[in-house]
């Protein structure tokens, strides 16, 4: 409560010089706080090894019509699937209409490249991994996965058409690099 | 902070003299925990359960000390140096065995202890801060649980962690991102078990500290009793030591032999077997549940199927999931009857008994897989548990009518007794009144 002349100056606004300090002093130390506390926050984000492995390139060479392979991509599972024509022009044939998450093939798979399906292998009901890109799984009622947790059944585009799921299997953003490699992420 | 006939700490041996006059340490105990503190002289067995969940605390800090100087947190070695506890390790099976269900145990207690706050009406004025303090003690509780099951690296270890940190992503435009900050990468990894491990590790130790805070406000007005009538005189309390201690070892002996019950004949009763499978990545169990503990909550996160006001359902479901637990914070303002105790509640002791048995059907749909009827069942069950603490509370505070309540604490004892109650205005505070039977 010290009224010296100095920290009165300036009565007519009722602004002190001295209420300029405090709220320089104040901003000043939480900028300073916020830069320390930063560096604690984000040290919880993915670390530069794991960043390094954000992007995966995949040699399709191997992989004949009418076969899948699993992959992992970020730690997830991906479903790299060659379509037959058999099983394109099934899924062609389907009536947006009939859609939940209504999309065609066209829109899940990359122009000149129509056979490469390529999608997360995350049921986007509860995030099981669904069936039927293996030799021999269950592969549903329509002839592309099948997710045993809970019964969702995807056809040859990945797209599902019934159980609880709510959306199509994910298409992760990838390109072509060739004709027969692919880079996800 | 304590009432004015409380017995005074007057040590008598000099040393206790000279330590108390430099660090009065043992006059706090006394005064906390020990004679000093006169309490309600008819509190129930349900009492027993504060005193039992700070025991049930201080087993799973002790076990999980030593657990924690043989187990690996990381993905390559966290199971085995699991199973390396459980064959190699001497005695680590009974440590273990003693740490997973003492969880359960910790649970069972702090659950009995909530029903018992909301029966008598322990969250009402001037206890407000006790409860809330409470309902902070048991969402750290929740956190401390969820990241220790994740550490054995099991499958459950693994998918529930997916599940409960994807709960994040359903925020609108900031949710994965949170998501991939919590778990440090795409999917639960590496960086997840050791940030879960050194979290797992101190937030024991943060509840211990809350314990502390909670029982230092409630030695400010003291315990409430059955009849919800505020202490008096002296006529209506007795010391904590040594009437209640004694009364505390006899429900601790129970405790135990239950608990030991557990650890000894159905170790992994209360687990889920799929845990003993190492995480897989590529392989879902096919039904990922959380502990049992964690069902009911588990429960109101999935009853959500539609979405709603643009919101959708996965996102309702996680908000009416956290705020299940958040509005327990506001209940001292939600329940505005004056009359603290169930017993002279004869509509709210309906409810009560309703809520209680909603609870277990809430636990019993978070079990079971996600279709009909559960759906429905656990849509009915989370709407009223809503609706319990929202509507039907602060309505019952106006149009109930309360039975009459008893003069006071020493006249209901008595009563009972069928004895007088015994003057003690005549007597020097430190005298202790006789006990009731």
């Amino acid at each position: 409560m010290a009224t010296t002349p100095e920290t009165m100056t300036d009565g007519a606004d009722g602004v002190r010089r001295r209420d300029f300090i405090y709220v320089a002093t104040g901003a000043f130390a939480a900028v300073g706080a916020a830069a320390v506390v930063w560096p604690f926050v984000n040290q919880m984000n993915p670390s530069a090894d794991v960043r390094a492995l954000a992007t995966i390139e995949i040699d399709l060479s191997s992989i004949l019509p009418g076969q899948a392979i699993k992959t992992i991509w970020q730690s997830k599972p991906v479903f790299v699937r060659n379509l037959t024509p058999v099983e394109q022009d099934e899924a062609n044939k389907v009536p947006l209409a009939e859609l939940r998450d209504p999309q065609t093939l066209a829109d899940r798979t990359k122009d000149g490249n129509r056979n490469w399906l390529i999608t997360l292998g995350i049921c986007t009901h509860l995030g099981c991994v669904p069936l039927g890109a293996s030799e021999g799984e269950n592969k549903g009622d329509y002839g592309g996965y099948f997710c045993p947790c809970h019964g969702s059944h995807y056809d040859t585009a990945a797209r599902i058409r019934r159980g609880p799921a709510p959306t199509n299997l994910f298409v992760p953003a990838y390109a072509f690099k060739t004709p027969t490699l692919i880079e996800i992420g | 902070m304590s009432f004015p006939w409380a017995n005074q700490y007057q040590p008598k041996s000099p040393l206790m003299q000279w330590v108390d006059s430099r660090l009065p340490l043992p006059r706090l105990v006394y005064n906390s925990v020990g004679a000093g503190y006169p309490v309600p002289r008819n509190i129930n067995y349900l009492y027993n359960f504060g005193v039992l969940a700070g025991i049930a605390l201080m087993i799973q800090i002790i076990t999980g000390i030593v657990l924690a100087m043989h187990y690996s947190a990381h993905i390559t070695t966290a199971f085995d140096s699991v199973e390396h506890i459980m064959r190699n390790v001497n005695s680590g099976w009974l440590i273990r065995y003693m740490h997973m269900n003492g969880a359960s145990f910790f649970f069972i207690v702090i659950y009995i202890h909530i029903f018992r706050g909301l029966y008598y009406g322990s969250y009402k004025a001037p206890r407000e801060m006790v409860w809330m303090l409470g309902v902070l003690i048991l969402l750290l509780m929740m956190a401390t649980a969820f990241m220790g099951y994740v550490l054995p690296w099991g499958q459950m270890s693994f998918w529930g962690a997916q599940v409960i940190t994807s709960l994040f992503s359903a925020i609108p435009l900031v949710g994965e991102s949170i998501r991939i900050w919590l778990v440090g990468g795409f999917a639960p990894d590496n960086a997840t078990i050791t940030r879960f491990f050194s979290l797992h590790y101190v937030l024991p130790f943060v509840i211990l500290g809350v314990v502390i805070l909670k029982i230092w406000a409630l030695h400010i007005p003291g315990s409430t009793n059955p009849t919800g009538v505020d202490v008096q005189g002296p006529q209506d309390t007795l010391p904590f030591h040594p009437y209640f201690t004694a009364k505390d070892f006899f429900s601790l002996t129970i405790y135990l032999m239950l608990f030991s019950a557990f650890v000894f004949f159905m170790p992994n009763a209360l687990g889920h077997p799929d845990n003993y499978i190492p995480a897989n990545p590529l392989s879902t169990p096919a039904h990922i549940v959380p502990e049992w503990y964690l069902l009911p909550f588990y429960a109101i996160l999935r009853a959500f199927t539609i979405d709603f006001l643009w919101i959708p359902a996965k996102l309702w479901g996680v908000i009416a999931m956290f705020a299940s637990i958040l509005l327990l914070f506001f209940l001292p303002w939600l329940d505005t009857s004056r009359v603290k105790s169930a017993t002279y509640r004869p509509l709210y002791k309906k409810f009560y008994w309703v809520l209680f048995v909603n609870m277990f059907l809430l636990g019993y749909v978070g079990a079971m897989p996600a279709e009909e009827p559960y759906v429905r069942i656990g849509q009915i069950a989370t709407a009223y548990y809503f609706a319990h603490f929202l509507i039907i509370m602060p309505l019952l505070s106006f149009i109930e009518k309360p039975l009459p309540l008893p003069n006071s604490i020493a006249e209901s004892v008595f009563a009972k007794a069928g004895k007088k109650p015994v003057t003690v205005g005549a007597v020097p505070s430190a005298a202790q009144p006789a006990p009731a039977e």
